[in-house]
Protein backbone atom coordinates (compact mmCIF):
# COMPACT_ATOMS: atom_id res chain seq x y z
CA UNK A 1 0.00 0.00 0.00
CA UNK A 2 0.95 3.60 -0.49
CA UNK A 3 0.00 6.75 0.58
CA UNK A 4 -0.43 10.33 -1.26
CA UNK A 5 0.74 12.54 1.26
CA UNK A 6 -0.37 16.07 0.15
CA UNK A 7 3.19 17.59 0.56
CA UNK A 8 5.72 14.67 -0.24
CA UNK A 9 3.52 13.31 -3.15
CA UNK A 10 3.22 9.11 -3.18
CA UNK A 11 5.13 6.97 -0.30
CA UNK A 12 5.57 3.69 0.78
CA UNK A 13 3.40 2.96 3.29
CA UNK A 14 7.05 2.24 5.72
CA UNK A 15 7.27 5.80 6.16
CA UNK A 16 4.01 6.22 8.00
CA UNK A 17 3.12 5.15 11.59
CA UNK A 18 -0.80 4.14 12.04
CA UNK A 19 -2.47 5.51 15.14
CA UNK A 20 -6.02 4.77 14.47
CA UNK A 21 -9.66 5.91 13.23
CA UNK A 22 -10.74 9.64 13.15
CA UNK A 23 -12.00 9.43 16.45
CA UNK A 24 -9.18 10.90 17.83
CA UNK A 25 -9.35 14.02 16.26
CA UNK A 26 -12.59 14.81 18.54
CA UNK A 27 -11.17 14.75 22.23
CA UNK A 28 -13.99 15.57 24.69
CA UNK A 29 -13.96 18.74 26.34
CA UNK A 30 -12.52 18.67 29.95
CA UNK A 31 -14.97 17.35 32.15
CA UNK A 32 -16.67 15.97 29.86
CA UNK A 33 -18.15 12.56 30.85
CA UNK A 34 -16.86 9.40 31.29
CA UNK A 35 -18.56 7.18 28.66
CA UNK A 36 -17.41 10.28 26.15
CA UNK A 37 -13.83 9.96 27.16
CA UNK A 38 -14.36 5.58 26.26
CA UNK A 39 -16.33 6.67 23.19
CA UNK A 40 -13.15 8.69 22.61
CA UNK A 41 -10.09 6.11 23.54
CA UNK A 42 -11.61 2.97 23.02
CA UNK A 43 -15.32 2.42 20.95
CA UNK A 44 -15.05 1.97 17.37
CA UNK A 45 -17.01 1.94 14.42
CA UNK A 46 -14.43 -0.42 12.58
CA UNK A 47 -15.94 -0.37 9.59
CA UNK A 48 -15.27 -3.42 6.80
CA UNK A 49 -15.60 -0.41 3.92
CA UNK A 50 -14.68 3.48 3.79
CA UNK A 51 -12.75 4.14 6.90
CA UNK A 52 -10.90 7.47 8.01
CA UNK A 53 -8.26 7.52 10.18
CA UNK A 54 -5.08 9.10 11.50
CA UNK A 55 -1.29 8.38 9.81
CA UNK A 56 1.59 10.39 10.61
CA UNK A 57 4.41 11.20 7.84
CA UNK A 58 7.20 10.20 9.97
CA UNK A 59 10.03 9.17 7.80
CA UNK A 60 8.86 12.58 5.66
CA UNK A 61 7.09 15.62 6.14
CA UNK A 62 5.83 15.04 9.72
CA UNK A 63 2.13 15.60 9.51
CA UNK A 64 -0.36 14.05 10.37
CA UNK A 65 -2.73 12.26 7.38
CA UNK A 66 -6.25 12.12 8.24
CA UNK A 67 -6.77 8.97 5.10
CA UNK A 68 -10.28 8.28 3.73
CA UNK A 69 -9.67 4.57 2.32
CA UNK A 70 -11.30 1.26 1.81
CA UNK A 71 -10.69 -1.81 4.66
CA UNK A 72 -11.91 -4.44 2.20
CA UNK A 73 -9.91 -3.60 -0.72
CA UNK A 74 -7.01 -1.15 0.05
CA UNK A 75 -8.18 1.38 -2.22
CA UNK A 76 -7.01 5.24 -0.85
CA UNK A 77 -9.95 7.40 -1.75
CA UNK A 78 -8.39 10.94 -0.31
CA UNK A 79 -6.06 12.43 2.09
CA UNK A 80 -5.67 15.65 3.52
CA UNK A 81 -3.41 17.27 6.16
CA UNK A 82 -4.74 17.07 9.75
CA UNK A 83 -3.45 20.96 10.30
CA UNK A 84 -5.80 22.43 7.37
CA UNK A 85 -8.97 20.43 8.12
CA UNK A 86 -12.16 22.58 8.23
CA UNK A 87 -12.32 23.11 11.97
CA UNK B 1 -20.74 -43.38 14.86
CA UNK B 2 -17.64 -43.56 18.25
CA UNK B 3 -14.41 -43.65 16.24
CA UNK B 4 -11.94 -46.08 17.14
CA UNK B 5 -8.92 -47.93 16.25
CA UNK B 6 -10.80 -51.12 15.70
CA UNK B 7 -13.49 -49.19 13.23
CA UNK B 8 -10.22 -47.88 11.65
CA UNK B 9 -9.08 -51.50 11.02
CA UNK B 10 -12.60 -53.10 10.43
CA UNK B 11 -13.51 -50.03 7.93
CA UNK B 12 -10.12 -50.81 6.04
CA UNK B 13 -10.84 -54.49 5.81
CA UNK B 14 -14.36 -53.91 4.22
CA UNK B 15 -13.37 -50.68 1.35
CA UNK B 16 -14.31 -48.02 3.87
CA UNK B 17 -17.81 -48.05 2.64
CA UNK B 18 -19.44 -47.72 6.86
CA UNK B 19 -18.37 -44.20 7.11
CA UNK B 20 -21.14 -41.85 7.20
CA UNK B 21 -20.98 -37.82 7.45
CA UNK B 22 -19.61 -36.38 10.96
CA UNK B 23 -22.68 -34.43 11.76
CA UNK B 24 -25.91 -33.31 10.31
CA UNK B 25 -26.87 -30.24 7.66
CA UNK B 26 -30.27 -29.23 9.18
CA UNK B 27 -32.47 -26.64 7.87
CA UNK B 28 -33.23 -24.18 10.51
CA UNK B 29 -36.18 -24.77 12.94
CA UNK B 30 -38.11 -21.39 14.22
CA UNK B 31 -37.31 -21.34 17.77
CA UNK B 32 -34.41 -22.50 19.62
CA UNK B 33 -33.28 -21.79 23.48
CA UNK B 34 -30.14 -20.52 22.60
CA UNK B 35 -28.40 -19.17 19.19
CA UNK B 36 -24.89 -19.26 18.74
CA UNK B 37 -23.98 -17.03 15.85
CA UNK B 38 -20.43 -17.76 14.30
CA UNK B 39 -19.41 -21.75 13.63
CA UNK B 40 -15.96 -21.36 13.95
CA UNK B 41 -13.25 -22.63 16.98
CA UNK B 42 -15.31 -20.68 19.95
CA UNK B 43 -18.74 -20.82 18.65
CA UNK B 44 -18.65 -24.62 17.99
CA UNK B 45 -16.54 -25.23 21.81
CA UNK B 46 -19.33 -23.08 23.30
CA UNK B 47 -22.39 -24.95 21.37
CA UNK B 48 -20.12 -28.29 23.13
CA UNK B 49 -20.08 -27.30 26.64
CA UNK B 50 -23.57 -25.55 26.72
CA UNK B 51 -24.61 -28.95 25.48
CA UNK B 52 -22.47 -31.07 27.57
CA UNK B 53 -21.50 -29.27 30.78
CA UNK B 54 -24.94 -27.03 30.99
CA UNK B 55 -27.32 -30.14 29.68
CA UNK B 56 -29.11 -27.37 26.78
CA UNK B 57 -29.73 -29.06 23.12
CA UNK B 58 -32.80 -27.62 21.45
CA UNK B 59 -29.46 -24.93 20.47
CA UNK B 60 -28.43 -24.00 17.05
CA UNK B 61 -24.95 -22.30 15.42
CA UNK B 62 -25.10 -20.34 12.95
CA UNK B 63 -22.03 -19.87 10.35
CA UNK B 64 -22.74 -17.35 7.22
CA UNK B 65 -19.72 -19.43 5.30
CA UNK B 66 -19.09 -23.19 6.13
CA UNK B 67 -17.88 -24.22 9.65
CA UNK B 68 -14.21 -23.73 10.31
CA UNK B 69 -14.00 -21.25 7.42
CA UNK B 70 -12.91 -18.36 9.29
CA UNK B 71 -9.65 -17.88 12.12
CA UNK B 72 -9.84 -20.99 13.25
CA UNK B 73 -8.69 -22.59 9.68
CA UNK B 74 -6.12 -19.94 9.36
CA UNK B 75 -3.89 -19.37 12.24
CA UNK B 76 -0.38 -20.57 13.57
CA UNK B 77 -1.52 -23.62 15.62
CA UNK B 78 0.39 -22.34 18.66
CA UNK B 79 -1.13 -23.60 22.22
CA UNK B 80 -0.01 -22.67 25.23
CA UNK B 81 -0.23 -21.19 28.65
CA UNK B 82 2.53 -18.70 29.98
CA UNK B 83 0.49 -15.73 30.78
CA UNK B 84 1.71 -13.70 33.51
CA UNK B 85 -1.07 -11.15 35.04
CA UNK B 86 -4.05 -12.44 36.80
CA UNK B 87 -7.16 -12.08 34.53
CA UNK B 88 -5.22 -14.47 32.17
CA UNK B 89 -3.25 -16.77 33.41
CA UNK B 90 -5.88 -18.58 35.51
CA UNK B 91 -7.89 -19.38 32.10
CA UNK B 92 -5.23 -19.84 29.86
CA UNK B 93 -4.18 -22.49 32.36
CA UNK B 94 -7.90 -23.84 32.24
CA UNK B 95 -7.62 -24.21 28.76
CA UNK B 96 -3.96 -26.38 28.52
CA UNK B 97 -6.42 -28.54 31.06
CA UNK B 98 -9.28 -29.43 28.20
CA UNK B 99 -6.67 -29.22 25.71
CA UNK B 100 -4.93 -31.99 26.99
CA UNK B 101 -8.37 -34.03 28.01
CA UNK B 102 -9.51 -32.38 24.67
CA UNK B 103 -9.15 -35.50 22.32
CA UNK B 104 -10.50 -38.80 24.52
CA UNK B 105 -13.36 -36.01 25.35
CA UNK B 106 -14.40 -35.43 21.57
CA UNK B 107 -13.43 -39.19 20.57
CA UNK B 108 -11.28 -36.66 17.58
CA UNK B 109 -7.94 -36.41 16.78
CA UNK B 110 -6.86 -32.58 16.70
CA UNK B 111 -3.07 -34.46 16.83
CA UNK B 112 -2.26 -31.73 19.87
CA UNK B 113 1.11 -32.09 20.09
CA UNK B 114 2.76 -30.93 23.59
CA UNK B 115 6.39 -30.74 21.43
CA UNK B 116 7.38 -27.68 24.06
CA UNK B 117 7.65 -24.03 23.33
CA UNK B 118 10.73 -21.97 23.99
CA UNK B 119 10.63 -18.18 24.18
CA UNK B 120 14.03 -16.74 23.48
CA UNK B 121 15.51 -13.53 25.30
CA UNK B 122 18.42 -11.54 24.10
CA UNK B 123 19.12 -9.47 27.03
CA UNK B 124 19.46 -9.17 30.83
CA UNK B 125 16.28 -7.17 30.84
CA UNK B 126 14.66 -9.98 28.80
CA UNK B 127 15.92 -12.26 30.79
CA UNK B 128 14.50 -10.70 33.75
CA UNK B 129 11.35 -10.20 32.43
CA UNK B 130 10.83 -13.85 31.26
CA UNK B 131 12.15 -15.10 35.06
CA UNK B 132 8.90 -13.39 36.45
CA UNK B 133 6.86 -14.42 33.78
CA UNK B 134 8.43 -18.01 34.27
CA UNK B 135 7.70 -17.77 38.32
CA UNK B 136 3.64 -16.37 37.75
CA UNK B 137 3.25 -19.86 35.16
CA UNK B 138 4.87 -21.67 37.51
CA UNK B 139 2.91 -20.68 40.59
CA UNK B 140 -0.60 -20.90 38.55
CA UNK B 141 -0.11 -24.15 38.25
CA UNK B 142 1.83 -24.56 34.83
CA UNK B 143 5.56 -25.33 33.78
CA UNK B 144 8.38 -23.52 32.76
CA UNK B 145 11.92 -24.15 32.75
CA UNK B 146 14.99 -21.46 32.88
CA UNK B 147 17.48 -22.46 30.03
CA UNK B 148 20.84 -20.63 29.97
CA UNK B 149 22.58 -20.13 26.27
CA UNK B 150 23.94 -23.84 26.24
CA UNK B 151 20.53 -25.08 27.60
CA UNK B 152 19.02 -23.62 24.24
CA UNK B 153 21.70 -24.81 22.13
CA UNK B 154 20.72 -28.16 23.51
CA UNK B 155 17.62 -28.21 21.78
CA UNK B 156 17.84 -25.61 19.02
CA UNK B 157 21.94 -26.45 17.92
CA UNK B 158 20.64 -24.40 14.34
CA UNK B 159 19.90 -21.05 15.86
CA UNK B 160 22.59 -18.72 14.85
CA UNK B 161 24.32 -18.12 17.95
CA UNK B 162 26.84 -16.13 16.57
CA UNK B 163 24.58 -13.23 15.98
CA UNK B 164 26.24 -10.40 17.77
CA UNK B 165 23.43 -7.87 16.96
CA UNK B 166 21.02 -10.14 18.96
CA UNK B 167 23.04 -12.84 21.15
CA UNK B 168 20.93 -15.36 22.47
CA UNK B 169 20.88 -15.38 26.35
CA UNK B 170 18.64 -18.50 26.98
CA UNK B 171 15.17 -18.75 27.00
CA UNK B 172 11.98 -20.51 28.93
CA UNK B 173 11.02 -23.51 27.92
CA UNK B 174 7.06 -24.34 28.77
CA UNK B 175 7.09 -28.16 27.74
CA UNK B 176 3.38 -28.19 27.65
CA UNK B 177 3.09 -25.81 25.18
CA UNK B 178 2.85 -27.03 21.51
CA UNK B 179 0.45 -26.97 18.24
CA UNK B 180 -2.28 -28.79 17.79
CA UNK B 181 -4.30 -29.49 14.25
CA UNK B 182 -6.72 -26.31 13.78
CA UNK B 183 -9.33 -28.00 11.16
CA UNK B 184 -9.64 -31.20 13.66
CA UNK B 185 -10.45 -28.74 16.56
CA UNK B 186 -13.54 -27.04 15.08
CA UNK B 187 -14.71 -30.39 13.12
CA UNK B 188 -13.99 -32.19 16.42
CA UNK B 189 -16.14 -29.76 18.32
CA UNK B 190 -18.87 -29.73 15.59
CA UNK B 191 -19.07 -33.48 15.72
CA UNK B 192 -19.39 -33.58 19.33
CA UNK B 193 -21.86 -30.91 19.50
CA UNK B 194 -24.05 -32.11 16.56
CA UNK B 195 -24.00 -35.50 17.91
CA UNK B 196 -25.90 -34.41 21.09
CA UNK B 197 -28.32 -32.52 19.23
CA UNK B 198 -26.75 -29.42 18.51
CA UNK B 199 -27.97 -27.94 15.09
CA UNK B 200 -25.04 -26.80 12.88
CA UNK B 201 -26.76 -24.79 9.74
CA UNK B 202 -24.37 -23.44 7.63
CA UNK B 203 -24.58 -20.89 4.91
CA UNK B 204 -27.13 -18.95 7.15
CA UNK B 205 -25.66 -15.71 7.37
CA UNK B 206 -27.32 -13.16 10.47
CA UNK B 207 -28.60 -10.01 8.69
CA UNK B 208 -30.39 -8.25 11.81
CA UNK B 209 -30.91 -9.35 16.09
CA UNK B 210 -34.45 -8.48 17.22
CA UNK B 211 -34.66 -6.76 20.49
CA UNK B 212 -37.52 -5.70 22.41
CA UNK B 213 -37.75 -3.49 25.27
CA UNK B 214 -34.18 -4.14 25.52
CA UNK B 215 -34.62 -8.65 25.63
CA UNK B 216 -33.45 -10.66 22.76
CA UNK B 217 -35.84 -12.26 21.08
CA UNK B 218 -34.16 -13.90 18.08
CA UNK B 219 -31.94 -13.20 14.93
CA UNK B 220 -33.07 -12.67 11.25
CA UNK B 221 -30.91 -14.74 8.71
CA UNK B 222 -30.63 -15.16 4.96
CA UNK B 223 -32.64 -18.34 5.75
CA UNK B 224 -35.56 -16.68 7.22
CA UNK B 225 -36.04 -15.71 11.21
CA UNK B 226 -35.34 -17.62 14.45
CA UNK B 227 -36.86 -16.93 17.26
CA UNK B 228 -34.26 -17.76 20.96
CA UNK B 229 -34.21 -16.62 24.57
CA UNK B 230 -30.39 -16.36 24.43
CA UNK B 231 -28.07 -15.50 21.58
CA UNK B 232 -24.43 -15.57 21.92
CA UNK B 233 -22.02 -13.68 19.13
CA UNK B 234 -18.67 -15.19 18.52
CA UNK B 235 -17.90 -14.11 15.31
CA UNK B 236 -13.96 -12.94 15.43
CA UNK B 237 -13.04 -10.09 13.03
CA UNK B 238 -16.86 -9.54 12.10
CA UNK B 239 -17.56 -8.37 15.95
CA UNK B 240 -18.05 -4.97 15.20
CA UNK B 241 -20.98 -5.45 12.42
CA UNK B 242 -22.81 -8.11 14.46
CA UNK B 243 -22.62 -6.16 17.51
CA UNK B 244 -23.75 -2.86 15.10
CA UNK B 245 -27.24 -5.06 14.70
CA UNK B 246 -27.58 -4.66 18.25
CA UNK B 247 -26.82 -0.94 18.39
CA UNK B 248 -23.66 -1.43 20.03
CA UNK B 249 -19.90 0.28 19.46
CA UNK B 250 -17.40 -2.33 20.70
CA UNK B 251 -13.90 -1.46 21.78
CA UNK B 252 -12.63 -2.84 18.71
CA UNK B 253 -10.91 -2.76 15.91
CA UNK B 254 -10.13 -5.12 13.58
CA UNK B 255 -6.34 -5.57 12.22
CA UNK B 256 -4.70 -8.18 9.65
CA UNK B 257 -2.23 -10.61 10.80
CA UNK B 258 -0.18 -12.45 8.11
CA UNK B 259 1.49 -16.27 8.49
CA UNK B 260 3.08 -17.89 5.83
CA UNK B 261 4.03 -21.88 5.35
CA UNK B 262 6.96 -23.48 3.35
CA UNK B 263 6.89 -26.70 1.42
CA UNK B 264 6.95 -29.58 2.99
CA UNK B 265 10.21 -30.62 4.64
CA UNK B 266 11.86 -33.36 6.30
CA UNK B 267 11.17 -32.64 10.42
CA UNK B 268 13.79 -30.05 11.01
CA UNK B 269 12.00 -28.31 14.02
CA UNK B 270 10.87 -29.82 16.83
CA UNK B 271 9.60 -27.44 18.97
CA UNK B 272 7.79 -23.78 19.03
CA UNK B 273 10.41 -21.04 19.02
CA UNK B 274 9.63 -17.69 19.59
CA UNK B 275 12.17 -14.77 18.86
CA UNK B 276 12.38 -11.99 21.49
CA UNK B 277 13.72 -9.39 19.13
CA UNK B 278 11.81 -9.42 16.54
CA UNK B 279 7.94 -10.75 16.49
CA UNK B 280 8.93 -13.86 15.21
CA UNK B 281 7.00 -17.39 15.74
CA UNK B 282 7.74 -20.54 14.10
CA UNK B 283 6.92 -24.37 14.23
CA UNK B 284 6.48 -27.37 11.77
CA UNK B 285 3.94 -29.00 10.98
CA UNK B 286 3.54 -32.94 10.51
CA UNK B 287 2.90 -32.59 7.34
CA UNK B 288 6.56 -30.84 7.17
CA UNK B 289 5.58 -27.15 6.21
CA UNK B 290 7.61 -24.80 8.37
CA UNK B 291 4.72 -22.25 9.77
CA UNK B 292 5.27 -18.85 10.93
CA UNK B 293 4.12 -15.81 11.44
CA UNK B 294 5.22 -12.68 12.70
CA UNK B 295 3.37 -8.98 13.68
CA UNK B 296 0.37 -7.08 12.84
CA UNK B 297 0.33 -5.12 9.70
CA UNK B 298 -0.07 -2.56 12.25
CA UNK B 299 -3.52 -0.67 10.37
CA UNK B 300 -6.87 -1.49 10.47
CA UNK B 301 -7.89 -4.13 7.64
CA UNK B 302 -10.58 -6.23 6.41
CA UNK B 303 -8.66 -7.00 3.34
CA UNK B 304 -7.62 -11.32 4.41
CA UNK B 305 -4.17 -10.29 2.86
CA UNK B 306 -1.47 -8.21 4.01
CA UNK B 307 1.24 -6.02 2.69
CA UNK B 308 4.77 -6.59 1.79
CA UNK B 309 6.62 -5.05 4.57
CA UNK B 310 6.02 -7.37 7.14
CA UNK B 311 6.08 -10.18 4.78
CA UNK B 312 10.02 -8.97 4.50
CA UNK B 313 9.98 -8.22 8.04
CA UNK B 314 8.89 -11.61 9.08
CA UNK B 315 11.64 -13.32 6.74
CA UNK B 316 14.31 -11.20 7.89
CA UNK B 317 13.32 -12.02 11.47
CA UNK B 318 13.79 -16.01 10.47
CA UNK B 319 16.53 -15.59 8.81
CA UNK B 320 18.23 -13.63 11.66
CA UNK B 321 17.23 -16.19 13.95
CA UNK B 322 17.93 -19.59 11.69
CA UNK B 323 19.69 -18.98 8.84
CA UNK B 324 19.26 -22.68 7.82
CA UNK B 325 15.30 -21.92 6.72
CA UNK B 326 16.59 -19.40 4.01
CA UNK B 327 16.73 -22.02 1.44
CA UNK B 328 13.12 -23.59 2.29
CA UNK B 329 10.92 -22.19 -0.60
CA UNK B 330 7.19 -20.32 0.78
CA UNK B 331 5.07 -22.24 -0.27
CA UNK B 332 2.12 -19.27 0.48
CA UNK B 333 0.77 -16.85 2.85
CA UNK B 334 -2.64 -15.88 4.42
CA UNK B 335 -4.07 -12.80 6.28
CA UNK B 336 -6.47 -13.57 8.86
CA UNK B 337 -9.07 -10.36 10.52
CA UNK B 338 -7.72 -10.00 14.14
CA UNK B 339 -10.43 -8.53 16.33
CA UNK B 340 -8.10 -5.84 18.60
CA UNK B 341 -9.10 -4.89 21.28
CA UNK B 342 -6.96 -2.08 23.44
CA UNK B 343 -5.11 -3.60 26.21
CA UNK B 344 -4.83 -7.18 23.82
CA UNK B 345 -6.93 -9.10 26.14
CA UNK B 346 -10.27 -10.63 25.00
CA UNK B 347 -14.24 -10.26 26.15
CA UNK B 348 -16.69 -12.39 27.69
CA UNK B 349 -19.53 -10.58 29.06
CA UNK B 350 -23.22 -10.28 28.70
CA UNK B 351 -24.56 -6.82 26.98
CA UNK B 352 -26.60 -4.27 27.43
CA UNK B 353 -29.12 -6.46 25.98
CA UNK B 354 -30.86 -9.02 28.00
CA UNK B 355 -29.95 -12.63 26.47
CA UNK B 356 -27.57 -11.06 24.40
CA UNK B 357 -24.16 -11.62 25.16
CA UNK B 358 -20.69 -11.50 23.60
CA UNK B 359 -17.60 -13.06 23.18
CA UNK B 360 -14.88 -11.50 21.18
CA UNK B 361 -11.79 -9.80 21.23
CA UNK B 362 -9.33 -12.26 20.78
CA UNK B 363 -6.77 -10.39 19.07
CA UNK B 364 -4.27 -12.95 18.00
CA UNK B 365 -4.48 -15.46 20.43
CA UNK B 366 -8.12 -16.81 19.93
CA UNK B 367 -6.49 -20.29 19.06
CA UNK B 368 -5.23 -21.65 22.26
CA UNK B 369 -8.39 -20.50 24.04
CA UNK B 370 -10.92 -21.94 21.81
CA UNK B 371 -11.33 -24.76 24.63
CA UNK B 372 -11.57 -22.18 27.44
CA UNK B 373 -13.49 -19.47 25.58
CA UNK B 374 -16.51 -22.42 25.25
CA UNK B 375 -16.24 -23.41 28.36
CA UNK B 376 -16.67 -20.08 30.34
CA UNK B 377 -19.05 -18.65 27.35
CA UNK B 378 -21.33 -21.51 27.34
CA UNK B 379 -21.38 -20.75 31.68
CA UNK B 380 -22.10 -17.10 31.00
CA UNK B 381 -25.23 -18.01 28.45
CA UNK B 382 -26.66 -21.31 31.01
CA UNK B 383 -25.97 -19.42 34.37
CA UNK B 384 -26.18 -16.11 33.44
CA UNK B 385 -22.72 -15.36 35.52
CA UNK B 386 -19.40 -15.36 34.51
CA UNK B 387 -17.34 -18.24 35.01
CA UNK B 388 -14.69 -17.40 37.71
CA UNK B 389 -11.46 -17.88 35.18
CA UNK B 390 -12.97 -15.26 32.76
CA UNK B 391 -14.69 -13.12 35.41
CA UNK B 392 -12.11 -9.91 33.94
CA UNK B 393 -12.67 -10.19 30.37
CA UNK B 394 -15.40 -7.91 31.23
CA UNK B 395 -16.94 -5.72 28.33
CA UNK B 396 -16.87 -2.28 30.35
CA UNK B 397 -13.02 -2.23 31.43
CA UNK B 398 -11.82 0.16 29.54
CA UNK B 399 -14.44 2.56 30.73
CA UNK B 400 -13.86 1.51 34.25
CA UNK B 401 -10.03 0.97 33.85
CA UNK B 402 -9.58 -2.50 34.81
CA UNK B 403 -7.56 -3.42 31.59
CA UNK B 404 -5.63 -6.65 31.41
CA UNK B 405 -2.42 -5.38 29.30
CA UNK B 406 -0.58 -8.63 29.53
CA UNK B 407 2.63 -6.82 27.26
CA UNK B 408 2.42 -3.60 29.03
CA UNK B 409 1.94 -1.44 25.93
CA UNK B 410 -1.03 0.89 25.97
CA UNK B 411 -4.27 1.48 25.33
CA UNK B 412 -4.36 1.40 21.93
CA UNK B 413 -5.65 -0.92 19.52
CA UNK B 414 -2.65 -1.66 17.05
CA UNK B 415 -0.18 -1.79 19.95
CA UNK B 416 -0.78 -5.70 20.65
Amino acid sequence: MRLKCPLCGDRDRREFYYYGAEDYLHRPAEGAPLAEWDNYLHLRDNPAGVLRDLWYHEAGCSQWLLVTRNTVTHEIASVELVAERAK
Amino acid sequence: MRYSGLKVLTEGLFGNKGWGPAWRDPSPKGEYDAIIIGGGGHGLATAFYLAKNHGLTNIAVLEKGYLGSGNIGRNTTIVRANYMIPGNTEFYSHSMKLWEGMEAELNYNVMHSQRGLINLFHSDGQRDYWVRRGNAMINQGDDAILLDREGVREYLPYLDFENTRFPIYGGILHPRGGSARHDAVAWGYARGADSRGVDLIQNCEVTGIDIENGVVRGVQTTRGAIRAKKVGVIVAGRSSQVAAMAGMRLPIESHVLQAFVTEGLKPVIDHVISFGMGHFYISQSDKGGLVFGGDLDFYASYASRGNLPMVEHVMEAGMTLMPMIGRAKVLRSWGGIMDMTPDGSPIIDKTHVEGLFIDCGWNYGGFKAVPASGWCMAHLMATGTSHEVARKFRLDRFATGHLLDEEGTGSQHNLH
